[in-house]
């Protein structure tokens, strides 16, 4: 290799690793600065913003974000916030994924009337955000005695026309000889079903995890109108809820926010890190 | 075991497309029809209607002695390999050669043994712990084939099984799945649009064209005695010369030299196969050799005779070259038939 082609590789790579660094940068600093703030004391926060100091008192504010209940009832603590956004997250996205796939199943495999017509309104209720039919839903929750309950606030959000989008296309890209071979094998649509669809579905079904779980856990304005008791109370809520307490001259407090914050950001990473390498092998792997 | 009955089979699509016209015949118990024909002439379709996986729009299947128009595909007691072999690409050979057996209940030891017996019979036994995947495309064949012995059926369904292989991979399955079928005498249905194919392995041919059935019988008969001007064009590599000729006097006339007595009148077609010339000086035709194809063996001669293409087939030893070759034409060679319609006189 000669000398000028080394240089303009090394160039290259700097200015590569640049771009990626100060992205990474871009991503993580803010972070950073949150974790740093848990570990001053909340006054220090008013007076000074973030700083480049650390302090002690990470522990006190995780012991107290974590357990000791806030509000006004005293029942919301960390972990029952980090519960109730667990149901949410896993409840909205296993509920989205299985009825996605039935409806694509249903849309796909059998030779329904008005199948591209169901499938086409299913699509266009895209259009119709839950924002925009937010009282109409609200009425319905209230009446069926809901409010206040998972059922309330997962069941709502639960059809999804992304998800049968994206298993109606999967499925219309699996082999028609491999249904034919199964009928012949004796599999009935139940058999197929499980057998066969779901396991092929693998990756699809781990790609649609990561997206709704995400967008479940980080729902915040269905919760707040559904949700009134404070033990359903979900961390994204409950982060604001702490905040709030501002009577007279009481300091928020922001450390224990803070902490929430975090705790509220690790289990959608963790979802993406675990899924994403199945994500990744799934599309790579070209054996269908 | 069992017979296959065909009775006024018809297949009609929703948008009035006919794909089969009426279709009678029988499949002989322990029989291995082929169905060959170009792409689109509906044996795929009456394959599939067979197996159940397309409706009958009119007429009678049985298999044995039970009509099975509304039978489950499951129900038939029948087995299928598909062209792109349909394996179940999550599964282990194993379970892939096990799943129809599983899903009608059968005991796992039982299950077990029985797909042992099925590997063994294809020698598969290394790979089944394997995913498809990891299997060549002959292997990957042959689970097709032992998903179909595993379960014993009367009836084997062969949809071009072998279009996805190499050239040599598909003589040597060839020859394994006529094999296969010899030493189980299950009665099989294949389809394929390879001539070859039809020829080696065919007890019985069936020769179909747009929907219809063009001639049933033998690869011998098919190939010495086509019904039709498309049976004797689609058998054979390279197909049967076609000539126009003239029947006059009571004699068949080609380029002016008579070929025997014949009760038609007026125009006809001619048939004589490549390997029914011979060069003789004696000859009474003139052949216009333009190209000599080598193949070893033998020699293959494409030429003209008056202003028709001929082909003319040769064994290796006698003198091949371009420009004018006189040939004579075996007695009993030529096949007559209509000018217009095609078919056999």
């Amino acid at each position: 290799m000669s000398l000028s082609k080394m240089r303009k590789l090394k160039l290259s790579m700097i200015v590569d690793h640049g771009v990626l660094i100060l992205g990474s940068l871009f991503m993580i600093l803010p972070l950073v600065m949150l974790l740093q703030m848990t570990t001053i004391p909340d006054t220090e926060i008013i007076k000074t913003g973030p700083t480049l100091k650390i302090g002690d008192q990470f522990d006190d504010n995780l012991y107290k974000a974590m357990f000791e209940a806030s509000g006004f009832a005293g029942e919301n603590s960390g972990l029952s916030m980090l519960k109730n956004s667990l149901i949410l997250g896993i409840g909205f996205a296993v509920g989205k994924i299985l009825i996605g796939m039935l409806a694509a199943y249903a849309i796909v495999y059998f030779r329904l009337r008005f199948a591209t017509l169901a499938f086409w309104l299913i699509f266009t209720t895209l259009l119709l955000p839950l924002e925009v039919r937010i009282l109409p839903s609200y009425e319905v929750v209230q009446w069926l005695g809901m409010l206040n309950t998972y059922q309330g606030l997962i069941i709502p959000l639960i059809a999804s026309a992304t998800a049968t989008f994206f298993f109606r296309q999967f499925f219309r890209s699996v082999p028609e000889e491999l249904v034919e071979a199964a009928r012949i094998d004796g599999a009935g649509p139940v058999k197929f079903f499980i057998d066969i669809l779901m396991p092929l579905s693998k990756t699809m079904i781990a790609a649609m995890f990561i997206i709704m779980f995400v967008y479940g856990w980080n729902q915040y304005l269905w919760p707040t109108m559904i949700t009134t008791d404070e033990d359903m109370y979900t961390l994204v809520r409950g982060i604001k809820q702490i905040v709030q307490v501002l009577e007279g001259a009481v300091v928020p407090e922001y450390g224990r926010s803070n902490v929430l914050a975090l705790v509220a950001v690790i289990p959608p990473v963790l979802v993406v890190v675990f899924f994403q390498s199945w994500f990744v092998k799934g599309l790579t792997e070209s054996d269908k | 075991m069992a017979q296959v009955q065909f009775n006024s089979i018809t297949k009609t699509y929703p948008n009035g497309f006919e794909a089969l016209k009426p279709t009678n015949f029988t499949i002989k118990e322990g029989e291995f029809a082929v169905l060959v024909g170009p792409s689109g002439c509906g044996k795929s379709t009456l394959l599939r209607m067979v197996a159940g996986l397309e409706d009958i729009t009119a007429g009678d299947l049985s298999i044995g002695t039970r009509v099975v128009n509304h039978v489950d595909p499951a129900d038939r007691d029948i087995a299928m390999v598909f062209q792109n072999y349909a394996l179940y690409p999550h599964m282990t050979v194993r379970k892939n050669i096990g799943y129809g057996l599983k899903n009608r209940g059968t005991a796992k030891s039982e299950i077990a043994r029985k797909v042992d017996e099925a590997a063994a019979m294809l020698n598969l036994t290394p790979y089944l712990e394997s995913k498809p995947s990891q299997l060549s495309g002959g292997q990957r064949q042959r689970v097709a084939m032992g998903r179909a012995i595993v379960r014993d059926p009367a009836l084997f369904l062969f949809d071009e099984p072998l279009s996805n292989l190499d050239a040599k991979l598909r003589n040597q399955m060839r020859i394994e799945i006529k094999a296969l079928q010899r030493r189980l005498g299950v009665t099989s249905i294949y389809v394929t649009h390879d001539q070859v194919e039809a020829m080696t392995m065919a007890d019985r041919i069936i020769v179909m064209n747009e929907g219809r059935v063009e001639q049933i019988g033998t690869p011998a008969q098919v190939y010495h005695n086509p019904a039709t001007t498309f049976v004797a064009s689609f058998m054979g590599a390279p197909p049967m010369n076609l000539l126009p000729a003239v029947v006059d006097g009571g004699q068949v006339m080609l380029e002016g030299v008579s070929f025997g007595p014949a009760p038609h009148r007026g125009k006809v077609i001619a048939g004589i196969r490549p390997e029914d010339f011979s060069p003789d000086p004696e000859g009474d035709l003139t052949i216009h050799v333009d190209l000599v194809e080598e193949l070893g063996a033998h020699r293959l001669l494409h030429g003209k005779l008056g202003e028709e293409a001929v082909t003319v087939h040769v064994a290796n030893e006698s003198v091949a070259q371009t420009g004018p070759l006189r040939v004579g034409v075996k007695p009993d060679a030529l096949c007559l038939f209509d000018a217009v319609e095609g078919n056999r006189i």
